[in-house]
């Protein structure tokens, strides 16, 4: 550059000028061509490579994580070198952009998606018809495999949903019932004891351990072996021990549907730490004054937790069952791992699964999804509506 | 009044402490069980570490050598019984003694037993050996027969986990984080609504997805890959992340954005120097949620990952264990406790902000 500058003068500007613009117009170019290009090797030595097994571990953390960082970084440069009304409009959609993309990707379109192949036999979408196939509707309905609403009339008709809707209605009401209680339990214990963060703890611990983990855990609990034997499930020897006869608790059939209960049980034990942690702090929310006023007016303990406790925390209450709601609905890993849905276990998400990548049936699949989507819209609506009133967006 | 207080500490600790150790006893039944060794994690429960009081046999004695008739009320070692009531053990007056008919009719024995304290104090690494290290094992019986068990190689499915866990972390909250700060700090068209579909889609179920999505993926080949799992984890995060990220960096104070903006910094430099490093809080509560949730993920990875048995994670291993029951009990005690660990670690280590997390997300409202 310092030998540029003895040159003569008028041409320094527009040289200068013209590499620096071809400079920038390169680096624009070849940055992005040298970040896509190592994102894509870095894809292909992952998919192909032989490499021992905590390389791939440590590439692929790096390539993935790094990959993301890069195309932001790479996409905003871009932005930033346009002139200025363009990069003004154009960076916040640098920002929101990936998010937005991949939320259609996952989750907006295939609502449409799925309710459309809710509406085809078990082959699925006809040969040569995209799953956008509504632009071309009325050819769609001339084909075979179109069959309308007669997926969710079997599912209704031939007992495929309704001992999962039943099973569902049951972790629904005692899933969350329980967990609530139990959690509200702890929390108000807790609140009036010296251990209040040692038992906090033990209570929450479990909401760390996978539901595979805990199915594991639970088969020792529930776990039979024939009369006479020696019992090596909890359940069983409690049971053998004070005279009665060792059941396969969960998987037995005899008391079905409160087999599930013990299902619903494992997954109380998991979340009632949840429930807890919230009415918790919501309890040290209450002001102080009030109980003593309560205290003092000469209302008992049991007075003072269902008459200025409970409906002081009553927000916190909703949330927390809400949740707990729409996690229950959702319910698949213990069901599936504990008793595949067999011995009148399924519910929506089991049945969902086996129709789908079990049976291969992608039609019935797709509308079990959709009917597990109708069942969540109303929270949806109360989500969104509390969104427009605390919000001045 | 004093006594009145006295009691309901009393009450309340007490109450407390059985909610507690009832809670912790599946836990411990696992954690005990990791470490016993294959038989007697299938003859025993594992409560018979405590000490307790059992029948211990010290002479077996040969039904024929007695001249015993089974079919009629026998007499031995100053017992009397029939062949069912022997089966079931018939006591000695004095309670120290049981005699019991072990096997059937023709071929069994009779073991005279006394009542011994004793406890069930045989604990092994075995377990951890086998499922960390895939190490096969010579197991010998009481009766000489010698059975190899082959190992399980989990060191393989906790690498998985990792790869699958880390990124599925890091990558919703970098973009949440991005698309948080421009709905909360940019004007442009759409924001409303862009953000009004991701407080829509907070309660979609995931599995409204994975049908479309399974093409999807066979189409671009990506079945069966880390990325597609990463992609699949972060599109059902994304919409919470980007919803409590958003309720975090909304309320950062409005003039130390505005004075960086003054002195020329760009959107991408106040995002990455002041609004990322500010967050943390908000970042690592969100962080410990997904990485608790995609670490215990089953149906995702059942799905999107089921393809390469090389690339199962974790939990698809211990399920795959689950249903080869009976023989597998001992691995599936130490794999499952391995598998917990990380979670608890990570859970513990960081459960302030866990905590927060949960309270910036729920209570609010």
């Amino acid at each position: 550059m310092a030998q540029l500058d003895n040159v003569n003068d008028r041409n320094e500007g527009f040289v200068a000028n013209v590499v620096a613009w071809l400079g920038r117009a390169f680096l624009a170019l070849i940055i992005p061509l040298i970040a896509f290009a190592a994102i894509y090797l870095g894809f292909i030595f992952l998919r192909d490579s032989n490499a021992p097994k905590w390389l791939i571990t440590v590439v692929a953390i790096i390539w993935g994580v790094g990959g993301f960082a890069l195309l932001f970084w790479v996409f905003n440069g871009i932005v930033e070198r346009l002139p200025e009304p363009w990069s003004g409009r154009l960076q916040p959609f640098v920002f929101v952009g990936p998010a937005v993309a991949i939320l259609m990707w996952y989750l907006t379109l295939p609502v449409y998606r799925t309710g459309w192949l809710g509406l085809f036999d078990r082959d699925g979408l006809p040969d040569g018809f995209s799953v956008f196939a509504p632009w071309t509707w009325p050819a769609a309905i001339q084909s075979d495999s179109f069959v309308g609403l007669q997926n969710y009339i079997d599912i209704f008709t031939q007992d495929l949903l309704q001992v999962a809707l039943r099973n569902n209605l049951m972790w629904i009401v005692f899933g969350s019932t329980l967990s609530v209680i139990f959690g509200l339990l702890v929390a108000v214990l807790a609140d009036r004891s010296k251990f209040e963060r040692v038992s906090k703890t033990f209570i929450f611990l479990p909401m760390a351990i996978s539901f595979v983990g805990a199915s594991v855990i639970w088969n020792f609990m529930y776990e039979v072996r024939p009369a006479g034997e020696t019992q090596i499930g909890l359940l069983n020897a409690v049971t053998v021990a004070l005279g009665g006869t060792p059941h396969p608790w969960d998987k037995w059939v005899a008391i079905a549907p409160w087999n599930n209960l013990f299902l619903i049980l494992i997954v109380v034990w998991l979340q009632a730490g949840f429930a807890m942690v919230l009415f918790s702090a919501a309890l040290k929310g209450i002001p102080e004054e009030l109980l003593e006023a309560g205290r003092i007016d000469g209302a008992s303990e049991i007075q003072v937790f269902f008459r200025i406790m409970l409906p002081s925390i009553r927000g916190t209450i909703i949330t927390v069952w809400t949740t707990i709601v729409i996690f229950t609905l959702k319910i698949f890993d213990v069901v599936w791992v504990m008793t595949g849905g067999q011995f009148g276990t399924h519910v929506i998400a089991t049945q969902f699964y086996r129709q789908s990548f079990t049976a291969r049936n992608a039609g019935i699949g797709s509308a079990i999804a959709i009917i597990l989507l109708l069942a969540v819209v109303p929270v949806m609506i109360y989500n969104l509506k509390q969104f427009r009133e605390q919000e001045a967006f | 009044m004093k006594k009145n207080q006295w009691l309901s500490t009393v009450l309340v600790n007490g109450a407390l402490i059985l909610l507690v150790l009832f809670w912790s006893i599946p836990t411990i039944g696992l954690f005990v069980s990791s470490f016993r060794n294959r038989f007697d994690i299938q003859t025993s429960g594992w409560w018979t570490i405590v000490p307790h009081r059992a029948w211990e046999t010290v002479t077996v004695l040969d039904p024929k050598e007695l001249g015993l008739d089974s079919k009629s009320i026998m007499q031995v070692e100053g017992v009397e019984g029939t062949f069912e009531e022997l089966r079931q053990g018939v006591t000695s007056p004095d309670g120290d003694t049981q005699v019991k008919w072990v096997g059937n009719r023709r071929l069994g024995r009779i073991e005279v037993q006394e009542r011994v304290w004793t406890a069930n104090w045989d604990f092994t690494l075995e377990n951890y050996k086998q499922v960390l290290f895939g190490r096969d094992t010579e197991i010998t019986r009481t009766d000489g027969t010698v059975t190899t068990v082959p190992g399980q190689d989990m060191t393989q499915a906790f690498l998985n986990s990792l790869t699958v866990a880390i990124p599925s972390t890091i990558i919703p909250i970098l973009i949440a984080a991005f698309a948080a700060y421009a709905f909360a700090w940019m004007r442009f068209p759409g924001r409303r609504w862009l953000f009004i579909m991701v407080v829509g889609l907070l309660v979609v179920p995931l599995q409204i997805a994975l049908v479309p999505i399974l093409s999807d993926y066979q189409k671009l080949g990506l079945n069966g890959t880390f990325l597609a799992i990463w992609l699949a984890h972060t599109g059902f995060g994304l919409a919470l992340a980007t919803y409590l990220l958003y309720n975090y960096i909304s309320t950062l104070p409005r003039e130390t954005l505005e004075s960086a903006f003054i002195d020329g910094a760009s959107h991408f430099t106040v995002f990455t120097r002041l609004v990322l490093p500010l967050s943390v809080p908000a970042l690592a509560s969100f962080a410990i949620f997904q990485f608790l949730w995609v670490w215990n993920d089953y149906l995702v990875a059942l799905v999107f990952l089921g393809v390469d048995p090389n690339n199962k994670v974790v939990t698809q291993r211990l399920a795959d264990l689950t249903g080869t029951f009976g023989n597998a009990w001992h691995l599936l005690t130490a794999g499952a406790f391995i598998s917990m660990l990380l979670p608890l670690i990570v859970f513990i280590g960081l459960q302030r902000f866990f905590v927060r997390g949960l309270l910036a997300g729920s209570v609010k409202g």
